[in-house]
């Protein structure tokens, strides 16, 4: 039985379907890498996932339990967590008061406050620092380690480089390594393929709200993405071979 | 005048006091409760009837009342703001001056017009004082009051700092769609949120019987005093309010050495002239105004 599986997902934004009939599964300690251009249906995917955005169509299974229904909250119990697009930090708090905040559902497990601090080094000394006052990459980590504090059993990150300068995303994914070591089953939506394939297991290609490719990172072409990517070939779901 | 300035700082504590419950819901909720000033009267009515049938001290039958109240918020919170809340920015207004309405209402049908007070139920502390050189006259209730204002304001921002619920409420105050991305149901936080206010409201209320007398209809000029306060020291903030409560009770204290009416026309003047800077400075549009209010959030 996977970790978390989205069966025939639909979702929309007004009249605009967002989400099309999408399936994927992704098991325990897998990285699952989803990738698409913008306005792709990423983003609504990952919300919906998350509790954030709701459903038109069909379900959401974590750990064989339909969570389609439950609200955010009680999917960060459960153990799925949104690191949202844009960071969304509570910007009048501090970056310990942040991390706190993050430990609301009060799930246990291996990640604190300490253990944060260790995989995000760059947060130590500005623990007392308001949040809104950091730099693009030092909210990105707070966000991270934000998430991280609920102990998730899935950690869904959006868009992890966006609006960072290339110093920052590099540091972000050098603590990212620290998670990842740690076992954690994480779906990524990033912009930059190339970092994308180098940290993912699987990757998962959208396009215009549907997944045109998926496969195990380590099979997949770069052209083969880059085609599903542009929408240059039409679609196909396994082994990386449009 | 330096006594004018001590008795306009002790009345202004006591606006604070009055404010504070006004000032959390907005700061948490964005609400602007118009029931306030009732909600207020209803806690005074309650306390003393608590205090009159059971013959027990205001201050024993608060305690006994407080959760009450704090269930009552709950309550409110979950049948009634929360509700308003969902269907835009105007609605919560219109139920909670409807709100308003029924609550004086059926005080009115309950226990009718007589005014009322609980400082018999005091007895010398009501009235009594000290006197200090240079003409100054501290009343006991007064600085009773005062150290209830401090007190009250100071343990809700250490609250709001120190414990998991606190920041729960500060965060859902801030962005209330992440705060449930991270696991805080916003639903149970607003309610507590309601329910917390709701018992400053009720000490609030209970003050204001022992200091003077109340009505059915008396909580509207409570509302007035604890809105200009919150405007003048900024909405949403708990030291703010404190200042704003401090600066309305000093300016009607001044303007009642000038005219006897210049007791309320001072306080609504200074009111109306912090109002007028803050949407001066905020750049003369309402929503930059709102905005403005809320900078100085806890």
């Amino acid at each position: 039985m996977s970790l978390l599986a989205v069966e025939q997902l639909d979702a929309r934004h007004g009249q605009l379907q967002a989400v099309r009939d999408v399936s994927f599964a992704i098991e325990e300690g897998e990285i699952l890498a989803l990738i698409g251009a913008n306005g792709a249906g990423k983003t609504t995917l990952l919300r919906a996932v998350a509790g954030a955005h709701r459903i038109s169509g069909g379900r959401i299974l974590f750990d064989g339990r339909d969570v389609s229904s439950a609200r955010a909250n009680r999917r960060v119990g459960l153990g799925i967590t949104l690191v949202p697009e844009g960071r969304r930090l509570f910007a009048g708090m501090t970056v310990e008061e942040n991390l706190l905040v993050g430990a609301a559902s009060e799930r246990r497990g291996r990640w604190n406050v300490d253990t944060v601090l260790d995989a995000f080094s760059m947060l130590r000394p500005l623990m007392k620092r308001r949040a809104g006052d950091l730099s693009g990459g030092q909210q990105q980590a707070t966000a991270i380690g934000r998430s991280l504090m609920s102990n998730p059993r899935v950690l869904l990150v959006d868009e992890l480089s966006l609006g960072l300068s290339p110093v920052a995303v590099e540091q972000v994914y050098e603590s990212l390594q620290a998670v990842i070591a740690s076992g954690a089953t994480i779906v990524l939506v990033e912009q930059d393929l190339g970092r994308a394939l180098r940290v993912a297991t699987r990757v998962a290609c959208m396009l215009e709200g549907r997944i045109v490719l998926e496969g195990r990172a380590t099979e997949v072409t770069r052209e083969s993405v880059t085609e599903a990517y542009f929408g240059l070939k039409r679609p196909s779901r396994q082994g990386g071979t449009p | 005048m330096v006594n004018e300035l001590v008795q306009g700082i002790l009345l202004g504590c006591y606006y604070a006091l009055i404010a504070c419950g006004l000032s959390f819901t907005f700061g948490v909720l964005r609400i602007i409760n118009l029931a306030h000033g009732s909600i207020a009267v209803l806690g005074a009515f309650v306390v003393w009837t608590i205090a009159e049938q059971w013959n027990i001290s205001p201050f024993l039958a608060l305690v006994a009342v407080a959760p009450f109240m704090a269930a009552a918020g709950w309550v409110l919170q979950r049948t009634v703001l929360e509700r308003s809340l969902r269907s835009g920015a105007l609605t919560p207004l219109l139920s909670t001056f409807g709100l308003a309405i029924v609550i004086d209402n059926l005080l009115f049908s309950k226990f009718g017009a007589d005014t009322r007070s609980m400082a018999p139920n005091i007895g010398d502390l009501a009235f009594a004082s000290w006197n200090l050189p240079g003409g100054v006259t501290i009343g006991q209730l007064a600085l009773l009051t005062a150290i209830v204002a401090v007190a009250l304001l100071g343990g809700l921002q250490l609250f709001l700092a120190r414990t998991p619920l606190g920041r729960a409420i500060r965060a859902t105050a801030e962005d209330p769609d992440t705060a449930e991305l991270v696991g805080i149901d916003s639903r149970k936080v607003y309610a507590a949120a309601t329910a917390i206010s709701m018992v400053t409201v009720a000490i609030a209320g209970t003050f204001l019987a022992l200091r003077a007398t109340f009505d059915p209809y008396a909580g509207s000029a409570q509302l007035i005093f604890a809105f200009e306060a919150i405007v003048i020291g900024g909405t949403g903030s708990l030291w703010g309010t404190l200042i704003g409560g401090i600066v309305l009770g000093v300016a009607q204290n001044l303007g009642s050495q000038i005219s006897p009416q210049g007791f309320l026309i001072g306080g609504h003047l200074v009111f109306f002239a912090v109002l007028a800077a803050r949407f001066f400075i905020a750049g003369r549009s309402p929503g930059s105004l709102v905005r403005s209010l809320r900078r100085t959030s806890p």
